[in-house]
């Protein structure tokens, strides 16, 4: 068989890997949506917890940050990945003792970075609650609305406005470190080129091609932020 | 008078009695950590095997150390090849500061695993060209190609944290300097790095963190460091016990390493509390 010039390897098509990058492309963007809004949820109710006046949800929040901050990303994703299903298989044969289980490999990612983004995230809502004053609070009980009705309807619009800048690099490290479940065979960006390189013998083009693909996420998603930091400060200036 | 009553300051309003519902909650989420951490130090002795002890432990002694000299080795060449960067970065000459940021924005925005696999075996599939250049015993090498890969990436960071912390320090003190008679060198060392050393500490302590906990991705290139070590002992036995050990191992040094970090930046913050 004759040499493959690069074009015909980067075509889109069967003798092309284009398409098949696509697809991993395609599992990578949502991988890291499907893990935003959770890591967010998360984040935000461990902030909370954190800035909270009582001792013991301090404690049980600062434990959860110091758990998955200091954890490498790749010992948690292999602990829950190889650790989850002899948990869960030995909770199941509890009542059915011929079950076995599998755990999905999107799932396991999707859970070990939904901990690890919101343990950064939390940091991040932390410091944004340090920034509003007081009299924020003071003023929403004053004028009669209850906790919950100041958190969601003062608190939370001026949080989420300081938090942005701090929350837009989160979500470009959760968009670096999807390329780590590649590792438990989940067919993503970095997988699919990995097994191009390997099949067609050329690795360099490949692995660049994808950390190509990586950058260009990257410089999307901060002409996205741009365009939402941008809309977020024409209301405040309003 | 006046005075000591400046000093007093207003207490923290009482906790409150009884259980309100945050507390419940909170005593509820300890006791989930408690029963957790109980739960695996149940598992662990109940799971104890001596053999698999006497087996790994030597091995997870030596993938210690294998990590600690890829992240020392890796730093100490990464702030080397920072000032450059950073030089770059800073310089007025549209070339250098475009090439710097480029470089930057490149190690930056991509994940570390594709840079170490581009490394590894990317450069490595070029095989006849670095031997002919007479560099292959060094790409040959997973742990010099994830030393050359984490320098590079760190590097770039780090050029970062010091272009950030020397910037910090306020024009004037150079213009001051300056009119003193010191030349650029001697004003960067001794008048702005001592100012820029104190913001950049923390950055540099969560840089070599980082650098830690991405240390384990060079398991996947075949160096066998802490993770590497776990991968090959869980291989062989199919024991989770393989993984949590390491975790335990790496969340100590994350630990010491950030309180470490804490105990130098508050010695050398002494001037600055009241």
């Amino acid at each position: 068989m004759p040499a493959q010039s690069i074009w015909t390897l980067l075509s889109w098509g069967p003798d092309g890997w284009s398409d098949d990058i696509a697809s991993g492309v395609l599992v990578t963007i949502v991988l890291a949506l499907a893990t935003l809004p959770i890591g967010l949820t998360i984040g935000f109710f461990v902030a909370f917890a954190k800035q909270h006046e009582e001792p013991s949800l301090r404690l049980a929040a600062n434990i959860y940050t110091t758990v998955f901050r200091g954890l490498p990303e790749l010992v948690t994703l292999f602990l829950f990945f190889f650790g989850m299903p002899l948990l869960l298989q030995y909770l199941v044969r509890l009542f059915n003792p011929n079950a076995t289980v599998d755990v999905n490999s999107f799932i396991a990612g999707m859970i070990v970075l939904s901990l690890i983004f919101s343990s950064y995230a939390s940091e991040v809502f932390l410091s944004a609650f340090r920034a509003i004053p007081k009299g924020q609070y003071e003023g929403g009980y004053a004028i009669g609305l209850a906790k919950w009705q100041t958190m969601r309807l003062i608190i939370l619009p001026q949080l989420i406005r300081i938090a942005f800048p701090g929350l837009e690099n989160c979500w470009l490290s959760l968009l670096k470190d999807t390329s780590l479940v590649s590792v438990v065979n989940l067919a993503e960006t970095l997988r699919q080129s990995g097994v191009a390189a390997r099949v067609t013998k050329h690795a360099f083009l490949f692995y660049s091609v994808a950390a190509l693909i990586f950058l260009a996420l990257a410089i999307l998603s901060s002409i996205a932020t741009g365009h939402i930091l941008r809309h977020l400060g024409r209301r405040a200036v309003r | 008078m006046s005075v000591s009553q400046a000093i007093v300051v207003d207490k923290p309003p009482p906790l409150a009695r009884g259980w309100p519902r945050a507390r419940i909650v909170g005593y509820a989420l300890v006791g989930v950590w408690i029963l957790f951490g109980l739960g695996i130090v149940a598992y662990l002795v109940y799971a104890w095997n001596p053999e698999f002890f006497a087996r790994y432990a030597p091995a997870y002694l030596q993938g210690l150390g294998t990590t600690l000299s890829l992240v020392s080795i890796s730093m100490v060449l990464g702030a080397i090849f920072s000032l450059p960067v950073a030089y770059g970065r800073m310089s007025k000459n549209w070339i250098l500061s475009g090439l710097a940021y480029c470089y930057v924005y490149f190690f930056r925005g991509t994940p570390l695993l594709v840079q170490t696999y581009l490394v590894y075996y990317g450069v490595g599939s070029f095989r006849p060209e670095l031997e002919t250049v007479g560099l292959w015993w060094f790409f040959r090498e997973a742990f010099y190609c994830g030393v050359f890969a984490f320098s590079l990436n760190t590097a770039a960071y780090q050029a970062e944290i010091l272009r950030g912390a020397i910037e910090s320090v306020p024009r004037g003190q150079w213009e001051g300097a300056a009119s003193l008679g010191l030349h650029k060198l001697q004003t960067l060392r001794k008048v702005i790095l001592p100012q820029a050393i104190i913001v950049a500490l923390r950055p540099y302590g969560n840089e070599l963190i980082l650098m830690i906990k991405a240390s384990a991705i060079v398991a996947i290139i075949t160096v066998y460091d802490l993770m590497g070590n776990a991968k090959l002992a869980y291989a062989k036995s199919f024991d989770i016990q393989a993984y949590i050990w390491v975790a335990i191992v790496y969340l100590v040094m994350v630990e010491i390493l950030r309180h470490g970090v804490e105990w130098i930046e508050r010695r050398i913050t002494v001037h600055l509390h009241r």
